[in-house]
C-alpha cells in the first residue's frame, strides 16, 4: 500500500460507454475517491461488478477485479475476502442485480457481515436492457414491460438490509459528490459489510426518479439530529417510504467481520509444494 | 461356509442403524479384515427401513453380493426386505420378546437367533444400548473376537465418558454370553484376523481429504444428499490447515463463493448432487472464460428433477460435460474407486491449477456411501504433488506486462494457458469477465479477438491432451474378444464380476475410464474387439454415446465462431475448399 495513491490510479484506459449525464459517472468516481482516500492502491483492491450498466464499472476502474454473471456478485466477493482478508474487497451493481436476480444473496450477505462494501447504483429501472422495471421502480411507473406500471410496492433495501441484521446501511446520491464519497469511504472503513444504495439516474430510461427529483427530494442526515447509532430511529427513518435520505442511516459500532469471527487469519494462496504437514493424521483418523 | 462374511444390521431411520454398523466395520478393519459397506436407505430422517451392510473378507472386498449370512433385525420388515438374500445358512438375530417381532417367520432355512436385546441392554445400564448387545451377539456367532468390538466401541463412545465405554462393552458381552448359553449350535464361521490395520473410509470422505492434502483451503456448499459428506468432513478439518467452510444460501452462491476464492489465490471446491450442478450451471461459463481454476463436484444420484435422492445413478454424465450455454473448455474426472476418489481429487486441483479451467470431479451415490478398507500407504501424503501452473509474483511479473504496463492476464499463450497474478502483486491488477475480452481482459466483440481467445482457451484442452496420460485402467483378458467398459463407481463389480464369468469359461477384457474428457482414445481398443459393451448406472448410455462417437468416421466441419452470421459467399469457399481437402488433413 502506497500513501501517494490518487483516485485517478483507480481509473483504467477505457472509455465509459454510459450516456452521456448518466448518474454512475458520479457513483463511479466517489467510489474511486472512497478507495484512494482509505490508502488502498489497485494491487491490493478487488472490485467485484454485478450486471447491467451499473456493472460495467470494474471495466472502467483499474484493479484487481471480475465482471460475473447477473446478481451473483456479492458472493464472488466474500469468496474473494474470505481466502484474503488483507484485500479491500468492493462490490457493485443495479437494483436489478441487486435486488432482483440477486435479492436472495444480498440478504444473506447482509447478515454474514463479511468486511467489504457494497454500491448499488439504484436508477428504479433496468438501464441495460433498455428500460424495463426494476424492483425499486415505482407502484405506477409506466415501462415497456409494465405499460400500466408494476402494480406493486416498491421493495426497500434498506429495510430489508435492517431486517437481515446489517451493521452498516447509508443511502447516497451520486451528483452530489463530496457527500457521496464520504458516504463510500464510510462503507469501506467500517468493520463488516457496508452497504449503501446510491440514487444514481438513468438520464435514458427514467423520466421520473430524475437529478431533478431527488435534488429536491433528499434530505441531507447531517443535517438533521439523526443518530445513526441509534437503531430504532434508523428503522423510523427507513420505513418512511415518502422520504429520500443521503448519510448513514445505521452504523452498528460494535460489528465484528464474519472472517474474524470465524478465525481466517491471512490469505489462503500460500500452500506448500506437497501435502501439508501433518496430512498423514487424517489417514490415521480412519483406523 | 463362504469365504466372506456379509453382514447387516436393518431397522427404522432414528434407529441407529448407521453407528452400529460402522462400529462393526471399524472392529472388523481394526482386525485386519477388509470391509466392503453398503447402505440401504431411504429419503427421510425417522422411520422407514434403513439397513447398513457389510462384507468382509481377509482379502479385498471391492463390490456387494446379494448374499446375506447374518443379520440383525430390528424390525420385521427387515427381514422381509432382505428375505431374497437369506439363503439356508443364514442366520437372523432378533428381539421375539418385543412386541412387534413376536409372530415373525422366519423365512426358508435360516436359522433364527430370538435374542432379548432390550431385556440384557436394560441390564447392562439402558435399553439404547439394544444394538451393542445385537453385535455381541453377532460376534458369539462368528467367532469373531469381541476384544476388537471393544476398541471400536471406545471409539464410538469415549467422548461421553468411561462409564459409558464400560456399559456398552457389557451389553455386548450380554449378547455374547446370552447366545452361547441358549443355543449350542456350531455356526461354523472363519472369522480370521490378521495384523494389518486397515483404515476405513468413504468415497465422499476421500474426495474432502483428497482436497485438503492437495491445498485446497476454501469450500463453499449448500447441503445435499449424497455429497454433503464432502462438506462435513472438511468442516473443521480445513481449518486445522488455514482453511475454511463456507455454507452459503444456495449452489449459485456456493459456485460463485469458490469462484472468488480461487480468483484470491487459494485452491477452491465446491460440491453438490443433480440438482445442485442445475443451479451451478450458470457460473460454469464464467469459471471458464474468466479461466479461473476451480474444482466442482457432482456426487450423482438418481433424477431427473428430485429423483430419487437416496438411490444410485450415474445420469449426469451429459450434464458435467456439456453442462452451460456456449462452449466451455472443462475436464471431467470420474473415480472410479474409493481411493481413486482421493487421488482424483488431488489431480482435479492440479489440472485446474494448470490449465486454468474448471474441473468436473463426477463420482456417484455409491461410492458416497460405500466404506471401504484400505492399508493406510494407499494414502501415501509424500506422493502428492502440487503443481500451481503458471503463477507470477513480483519478480516476473514485468515479462506479462504490455507496453503500457498492464498486466495481460488473458495472453494468448501458444498452449493456451496464461500467466496468473494473485491479487495483491503488484502491478498484476486486472479486469476478469464473462464477457469476451482482449488479453487484458477487457469487454471485446472485435470479431478477430474473439477468434484469439475461443482457440486460446480451447488449446488447453490439446495442450493437456499432450501433457497429461489420460489412460485407462485394464483388468481381465487383453486379448479376449469380448469387451466390456465402464466409467465410475462399477468397476470393482465388475472385477468379482469377471472372475465369476472366467469361472464359466468367458474370456472378457475389461476397460475401467476414470477420464471423461479428455479421455482415453479407444478406438483401436474397440476395433480389436468383437463385442463391445458399456456398463454405466443410467437408461440412456451416456458414456456409451460418446465413445461410439469417438470411433465413427469424422463428418468435416464448417464452424464460425466470430459472433458473426454466415454468408452466402463466405459458405460457398468453405465448402469448395473442404471438397478440395481430404478428410483426415482437416482434423
Ligand atoms: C441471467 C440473466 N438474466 C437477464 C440478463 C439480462 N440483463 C442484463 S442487465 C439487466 C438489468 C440490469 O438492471 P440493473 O441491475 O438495474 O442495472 P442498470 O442497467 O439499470 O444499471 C438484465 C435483466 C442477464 N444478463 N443475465
Ligand atoms: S441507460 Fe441509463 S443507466 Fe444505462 S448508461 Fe444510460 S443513463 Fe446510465
Amino acid at each position: 500500500m502506497s500513501s501517494d495513491v490518487r483516485f485517478t490510479d483507480f481509473k483504467s484506459d477505457k472509455q465509459p460507454t454510459w450516456c452521456p449525464g448518466c448518474g454512475d459517472f458520479g457513483t463511479m468516481n466517489g467510489m474511486m475517491k472512497a478507495l484512494a482516500e482509505t490508502g488502498n492502491d489497485p494491487d491490493n483492491t478487488f472490485i467485484v461488478a454485478g450486471i447491467g450498466c451499473s456493472g460495467k464499472i470494474g471495466t472502467y476502474m483499474h484493479s484487481y477485479a471480475l465482471h460475473g454473471v447477473h446478481g451473483r456478485a456479492l458472493p464472488v466477493g466474500i469468496g474473494v475476502k474470505m481466502a484474503n482478508p488483507d484485500l479491500e474487497v468492493m462490490v457493485s451493481g443495479g437494483d436489478g442485480d441487486g435486488y432482483s436476480i440477486g435479492a436472495g444473496h444480498f440478504i444473506h450477505a447482509v447478515r454474514r457481515n463479511v468486511d467489504m462494501s457494497y454500491v448499488v447504483m439504484d436508477n428504479r429501472i433496468y438501464g441495460l436492457t433498455k428500460g424495463q422495471a426494476s424492483p425499486t421502480s415505482r407502484e405506477d411507473f409506466e415501462t415497456s414491460t409494465s405499460p400500466e406500471g408494476p402494480n406493486q410496492p416498491p421493495v426497500n433495501p434498506k429495510a430489508l438490509a435492517l431486517a437481515s441484521g446489517a451493521t452498516f446501511i447509508a443511502q447516497s446520491f451520486s451528483s452530489n459528490a463530496q457527500r457521496h464519497a464520504e458516504i463510500v469511504q464510510q462503507a469501506v472503513e467500517h468493520d463488516g459489510f457496508g452497504f449503501v444504495n446510491v440514487y444514481s439516474p438513468c438520464v435514458t430510461f427514467n423520466d421520473v426518479d430524475t437529478y431533478d427529483y431527488f435534488r429536491d427530494a433528499i434530505v441531507d442526515l447531517d443535517e438533521t439530529d439523526h443518530d445513526p447509532s441509534n437503531r430504532d430511529q434508523a428503522k423510523d427513518k427507513i420505513l418512511e417510504s415518502d422520504k429520500e435520505y443521503m448519510g448513514v442511516l445505521y452504523q452498528d459500532e460494535d460489528s465484528v467481520p464474519f472472517e474474524e469471527r470465524e478465525g481466517v487469519e491471512g490469505s489462503m494462496a500460500e500452500i506448500p509444494d506437497g501435502a501439508p504437514e501433518g496430512a498423514m493424521d487424517l489417514v490415521r483418523e480412519f483406523y | 461356509m463362504p469365504e466372506d462374511l456379509n453382514w447387516a444390521i436393518g431397522g427404522e431411520a432414528g434407529d441407529g442403524i448407521d453407528s452400529t454398523g460402522k462400529i462393526f466395520a471399524q472392529a472388523l478393519s481394526r482386525a485386519g479384515r477388509h470391509v466392503f459397506t453398503s447402505k440401504d436407505f431411504a429419503s427421510r430422517i425417522r422411520g422407514g427401513y434403513t439397513a447398513y451392510k457389510v462384507r468382509t473378507s481377509v482379502d479385498r472386498v471391492e463390490s456387494v453380493v446379494d448374499r446375506l449370512d447374518i443379520l440383525i433385525a430390528l424390525t420385521e420388515r427387515t427381514i422381509h426386505e432382505n428375505e431374497d438374500e437369506l439363503h439356508e445358512d443364514s442366520v437372523i438375530i432378533y428381539d421375539g420378546e418385543r412386541s412387534t417381532m413376536q409372530d415373525v417367520e422366519v423365512p426358508g432355512d435360516a436359522t433364527a437367533l430370538e435374542v432379548p436385546l432390550k431385556r440384557l441392554a436394560e441390564d447392562a445400564g439402558g435399553a439404547i444400548m439394544l444394538n451393542v448387545v445385537a453385535l455381541g451377539a453377532a460376534c458369539e456367532v462368528t467367532g469373531f473376537p469381541i476384544e476388537n468390538l471393544d476398541e471400536s466401541l471406545q471409539k464410538r463412545f469415549g467422548d461421553k465418558g468411561e462409564a459409558i465405554v464400560e456399559n456398552n462393552k457389557e451389553a455386548a458381552r450380554k449378547g455374547q454370553e446370552y447366545v452361547r448359553e441358549e443355543y449350542d449350535e456350531d455356526f461354523d464361521y472363519d472369522m480370521e484376523t490378521t495384523d494389518n490395520d486397515y483404515v476405513l473410509l468413504n468415497g465422499d470422505e476421500a474426495i474432502g481429504m483428497g482436497a485438503i492434502a492437495a491445498g485446497c483451503r476454501f469450500y463453499a456448499g449448500y447441503p445435499i444428499t449424497p455429497a454433503t459428506d464432502v462438506m462435513e468432513y472438511m468442516t473443521g478439518r480445513v481449518d486445522q490447515f488455514g482453511g475454511k467452510v463456507v455454507q452459503a444460501e444456495d449452489e449459485l452462491s456456493a459456485i460463485n463463493m469458490a469462484l472468488g476464492a480461487a480468483r484470491a489465490g487459494a485452491r477452491a471446491m465446491t460440491a453438490t448432487s443433480g440438482p445442485g450442478i442445475d443451479l451451478m450451471t450458470e457460473t460454469f461459463g464464467l469459471v471458464a472464460t474468466s479461466e479461473t481454476p476451480l474444482v466442482i463436484c457432482d456426487v450423482m444420484r438418481s433424477g431427473p428433477s428430485t429423483g430419487m435422492p437416496t438411490k444410485q445413478e450415474q445420469g449426469d454424465l451429459n450434464m458435467t460435460l456439456y453442462g452451460g450455454h456456449g462452449e466451455i473448455p472443462r475436464f471431467v474426472v470420474a473415480p472410479t474407486t474409493v481411493s481413486e476418489c482421493f487421488w482424483k481429487t488431488v489431480e482435479a486441483f492440479n489440472l485446474a491449477e494448470k490449465y486454468q479451467t474448471p474441473v468436473f470431479l463426477v463420482s456417484d451415490l455409491a461410492m458416497a456411501v460405500t466404506e471401504q478398507t484400505f492399508a493406510p500407504e494407499t494414502f501415501d501424503m509424500d506422493e502428492v504433488e502440487i503443481d500451481r501452473g503458471k503463477v507470477v509474483d513480483e519478480n516476473d511479473i514485468d515479462a506479462w506486462l504490455d507496453e503500457k504496463g498492464r498486466f495481460q492476464a488473458h495472453f494468448a499463450a501458444a498452449d493456451g494457458v496464461s500467466p496468473r497474478a494473485f491479487p495483491g502483486t503488484t502491478d498484476g491488477a486486472h479486469m476478469t469477465t464473462g464477457l469476451e475480452h482482449d488479453e487484458l481482459g477487457r469487454r471485446t466483440e472485435d470479431t478477430d479477438v474473439r477468434i484469439e481467445q475461443v482457440d486460446k482457451r480451447q488449446r488447453k484442452v490439446e495442450t493437456a491432451r499432450e501433457q497429461e496420460d489420460f489412460d485407462y485402467r485394464e483388468f481381465g483378458d487383453s486379448d479376449a474378444d469380448t469387451l466390456v467398459i465402464s466409467w465410475g463407481s462399477n468397476e470393482g463389480a465388475l472385477r468379482e464380476g469377471l472372475t465369476l464369468l472366467e469361472e464359466d469359461g468367458y474370456d472378457v477384457r475389461f476397460i475401467s475410464v476414470p477420464y471423461i474428457f479428455p479421455r482415453p482414445d479407444l478406438t483401436e481398443e474397440i476395433e480389436a474387439a468383437e463385442d463391445v459393451i458399456v456398463v454405466e448406472c443410467n437408461a440412456t448410455g451416456q458414456f456409451a454415446d460418446i465413445i461410439e462417437h469417438d470411433v465413427l468416421e469424422r463428418v468435416q466441419r464448417i464452424n464460425k465462431y466470430n459472433g458473426v452470421r454466415f454468408k452466402a459467399d463466405e459458405l460457398a469457399t468453405e465448402i469448395k475448399q473442404t471438397l478440395d481437402t481430404p478428410a483426415e488433413a482437416t482434423q
